[in-house]
């Protein structure tokens, strides 16, 4: 298979307008006769199936959520990066593009990323214009902070819920069309397999929860906005009911799947409590504007805290490492995230972590010097020149809580300690998987007709994604690229007419689904489908996590292999296949989770090289920074499906072009 | 920070089958919780012992589990979202029960959230609600003015924002006596009549959004002001007083 990611010719700077240009059209009155079905409601997949609406398409949206309000983008915290330069720090579209690819440690598009950053002025206009209340100024200006791994302020956000107002406006957006009728909304559905007729993408297979009917949905183009694969570690900050399913499903129909090895895990959440933990709450990395992180510098006072003998306020300032702050001092407490999450576990190893876990692994995110700063500009601001040490400390923490309140008490929450008065505790956890569907330049994957978006692809964020630019790609995705790039594959479809339902094509896959769901339900085994998803995760964790090794990778892939074949003979899965199973739901999730966490590591085991997130601990530099080979692994390695065994699956390589931009080892100090 | 330590507990929990049979209230008894677990957690490991046991584990809805994504709902011991406030069911721990107590759990209980199974409750409605006006009517082309172009004072962003914060849970509705959806509808039609860009339709969208609600058959509000007791975001009652504004203004005109 040759991959061809169709990248224009011509000028980075030109790509995009000329290609918009030359792209064919459909016109209004042929679009009521095209359908598009959309599968997750997420920034991607709202933003895409509203934008597709508007335009006069019939759509079928599908999430498996009771409203489509409730798809994970909803938790993302800190913001959303744009171009805007309203700071006039110097920021432009050129600086967010050059930030982006080397923040990606220069394993992304170059084409991809420019695009993303000439369009991310238009999210922000486009969502101030649908009534996202974005945080502002006095002056009634929109106010933005910094992310890691910019020198600029670009970040636009709504207090600690910048996704959620972001998503609830694409929800908005949505929640108009299907008003108005053209986009039909299928809550609480969830896809399990990808229909293809004469080579392209059809329709789905889909299973209403509520009923458990099996449902057929044909439609002339098929978009995938399913979100990331985090859940392969069972422990991640994704929402439980995430899944990697229809990513997964259109893979074994032929979609390639690019660099599953990528993985973001990011450095500050909060850390695991036991061993019925559930899941992982971040704390935004916004927090690392105003907090600085460190540990204590003497093994022992580490111990004591872990003891409970000793409080981190009574650590002097001297003997507290800032371990960012010493390594990275250009960039400090603001490293990227893959750097951050390093530095921390390299901390953790040593025998510096404070936390009192199995693992003693966590390290201190501290508000005291901030809450100084703020306090005194504060009281100035008011006036008053002279405050006393507790008006300024009360003022401080009166603009963290501003700032932050929402985080502050979620933390309070979850863990029963104040964050004002001591400073958090946190650890790296997955978070964010820049892997996913192989997609061409026009977000096509390599089955014609079956587009994916968002975290589901894995175009623009190379091997690490910089703070708050999920959110810019999934609207960037959905409001300014599909519907372009959709159309002009939908050109050639206004003649086909109404697609059968009844096709030998559609009464196999449904034949396949039900199979498979009678399968798991008749096993009759002993074991929960937790009790795997579990082991499943430790060996990720343990082996394909922050830091990987070619004897930990062939174990892990030897594991995950065992893993499978115990699950499918001892899987239990109580109820009935015709109602509510939660159960059910999570079983055929997870026979996905092991298949792709085989190729995970597989794929981490053949990059031989160290980059961004993916830490090959034989190939460091001698300060322990990543060292990657660009002579031998700049490329996206993309993965075909050989049939059951993952082990036959066959990487084919898309070389990377670094025509704008010197590709050079990443330095943040 | 007290440390965690295991309690036992016995539940009380709704099973219901499905959406036409009758349900009842069911006793199980659960052995050490760690009191660091999260309530969803501690149903977590009852349906395990349940599975492990071969019995029907408990449904119930939950996704994100930080208090943001709104799927997670129950009534705990007669109270919306638990025994702790400005917090969502996902965010209680069991660190707010004792050795040896008895917890009751039970679904929303509202006309308009009907039971789908055990504690899984059908808020479709709140859609419905938001399809009928629940939008700015712009369409998506990139060539909107500049973001900046209409600056807004930060008391209305503030303020704004706050009412966008609802997460569509439905405390408000099971909490109210009269089963009433005027905050979370309140919430949405201030978020967009505080913005310069939500007031030129400010008059079609109370309208259409009341009659969707009234449609649902969500009761009416009578000011007990449960709601935003038991609101885990904090929306307050003003949003209530403002539609009311909004609703009179528009049947006037």
């Amino acid at each position: 298979m040759k991959l061809d990611s169709k990248i224009p010719a011509g000028p980075l700077k030109d790509k995009w307008t000329d290609h918009k240009n030359h792209l064919k059209l459909v016109a209004p009155n042929n679009r009521p006769k095209i359908d598009i079905i959309v599968v997750g409601t997420g920034l991607a997949g709202a933003s895409a199936a509203a934008s597709l609406g508007e335009m006069g398409y019939n759509v079928k949206a599908f999430c498996f959520q009771d409203s489509p309000r409730r798809a994970h983008s909803i938790a993302a915290q800190g913001g959303i990066n744009a171009a805007k330069n309203y700071q006039n720090d110097g920021d432009s579209i050129y600086r967010l593009f050059y930030d982006t690819i080397k923040g990606g440690d220069y394993r992304a598009r170059e084409a991809n990323v420019h695009r993303l950053a000439e369009v991310s002025g238009n999210i922000i206009d486009q969502c101030v214009a649908q009534g996202v209340p974005f945080a502002r100024e006095y002056g009634g200006m929109l106010d933005n902070r910094s992310f890691g791994g910019t020198q600029v302020q670009r970040t636009f956000y709504a207090a600690g819920q910048t996704g959620q107002q972001l998503l609830l406006g694409a929800y908005s957006a949505l929640s108009r069309q299907i008003g108005l009728g053209r986009v039909k909304m299928y809550n609480r559905h969830e896809m399990l397999d990808l229909v293809k007729v004469d080579g392209k993408a059809r329709g789905i297979i889909a299973r209403n929860l509520i009923t458990g009917e099996i449902e057929r949905h044909s439609a002339h183009a098929v978009v995938i906005a399913s979100g990331g694969y985090g859940n392969v570690y069972f422990l991640s900050t994704n929402a439980m009911g995430s899944n990697v399913t229809a990513g997964w499903k259109i893979h074994k129909q032929g979609a390639l799947f690019a660099n599953p090895c990528y993985v973001q895990i990011h450095p500050t959440c909060i850390p695991v409590h036991g061993t019925n933990q559930s899941k992982l709450t971040l704390m935004s990395e916004s927090l690392r504007n105003s907090g600085r992180i460190w540990v204590p510098k003497k093994k022992e006072d580490a111990e004591a805290i872990r003891a409970g003998k000793l409080k981190p306020t009574q650590i002097a300032e001297e003997d507290r490492d800032y371990y960012l702050e010493r390594k990275y001092p250009a960039f400090g407490n603001l490293v990227p995230r893959d750097v951050a999450s390093r530095a921390a576990k390299e901390v953790c190893d040593a025998g510096h972590g404070i936390e009192a876990n199995d693992t003693n692994e966590g390290v201190y995110l501290d508000f005291s010097t901030e809450i100084q700063t703020k306090g005194k500009q504060s009281a100035y601001a008011k006036g008053n020149h002279n405050p006393t040490p507790e008006e300024i400390t009360a003022l401080g923490k009166q603009w963290l809580e501003e700032k932050y309140g929402n985080l502050f008490t979620m933390y309070q929450k979850i863990t029963d300690e104040n964050p004002y008065e001591t400073p958090m505790k946190i650890y790296p956890a997955v978070h964010y998987t820049m892997g996913g569907v192989w997609v061409d330049y026009n977000l096509q994957s390599t089955i014609p007709g079956c587009f994916v978006a968002g975290e589901a692809n894995f175009s623009d964020h190379g091997a690490n994604r910089l703070g708050a630019s999920a959110l810019m790609q999934g609207l960037a995705d959905g409001y300014f690229v599909l519907p372009y790039t959709i159309s002009n594959y939908l050109a050639d479809e206004i003649r086909t007419g109404k697609i059968s339902t009844d096709s030998p094509e559609f009464i196999e896959a449904e034949a396949r689904v039900k199979d498979s769901i009678s399968k798991f339900l008749n096993n009759n085994g002993t074991k929960s489908v937790d009790y795997f998803h579990k082991k499943l995760g430790l060996i990720m964790w343990n082996k394909v996590g922050m830091g990987r090794n070619e004897a930990g990778l062939k174990e892990a892939i030897a594991e995950i292999a065992q893993l499978k074949e115990d699950f499918y003979k001892d899987v239990y899965v109580p109820g009935s296949a015709d109602e509510l199973n939660p159960e059910l739901e999570k079983v055929l999730r997870v026979a996905d989770f092991i298949e792709l966490g085989q190729l995970m590591a597989m794929d981490a085991l053949q990059r031989k090289e160290s980059c961004g997130g993916h830490f090959r601990e034989e190939y460091q530099d001698a300060e322990g920074e990543t060292l990657r080979d660009d002579e031998n692994f700049k490329f996206v390695g993309a993965w075909e499906y050989k049939g059951d065994d993952i082990n036959k699956e066959e990487l084919h390589k898309e070389e990377l072009k670094y025509e704008e931009i010197k590709i050079a080892a990443r330095n943040y100090k | 920070m007290s440390a965690a330590k295991n309690i036992n507990i016995n539940l009380k929990i709704w099973r219901q089958k499905n959406a036409s049979s009758k349900g009842s209230m069911e006793t199980y008894k659960l052995d050490n919780v760690s009191t660091a677990s999260s309530f969803l957690e501690m149903l977590d490991q009852l349906n395990e012992q349940l599975i492990n046991e071969k019995k029907e584990p408990v449904a119930f809805d939950h996704d994100c589990r930080e208090g943001i994504c709104g799927m997670c709902s129950l009534y705990i011991n007669g109270r919306a979202h638990g025994p702790d406030t400005g917090i969502t069911t996902c965010q209680l721990h069991m660190r707010m029960f004792n050795d040896g107590d008895t917890i009751y759990i039970e679904p929303w209980r509202s006309k308009a959230f009907p039971v789908i199974k055990d504690l899984v409750v059908d808020r479709s409605a709140f859609d419905r609600i938001q399809q009928a006006g629940g939008f700015v009517s712009v369409n998506t082309s990139g060539n909107t003015i500049d973001a900046n172009s209409i600056p807004v004072p930060k008391v209305d962003a503030d303020k704004a924002f706050e009412a966008a914060a609802c997460i569509g849970c439905g405390a408000c509705v099971a909490t109210c006596k009269n089963g009433s959806a005027m905050l979370f509808v309140g919430a949405k039609v201030s978020q967009y009549a505080l913005l310069p860009q939500g007031k030129v339709e400010a008059t079609q969208r109370v309208l259409n959004m009341v009659r969707q609600m009234d449609e649902e058959g969500f009761g009416n509000c009578t000011n007990t002001g449960a709601c935003e007791i038991e609101c885990p975001k904090g929306i307050s009652l003003e949003n209530i007083a403002r539609m009311n504004r909004e609703y009179l203004k528009a049947s006037l005109k």
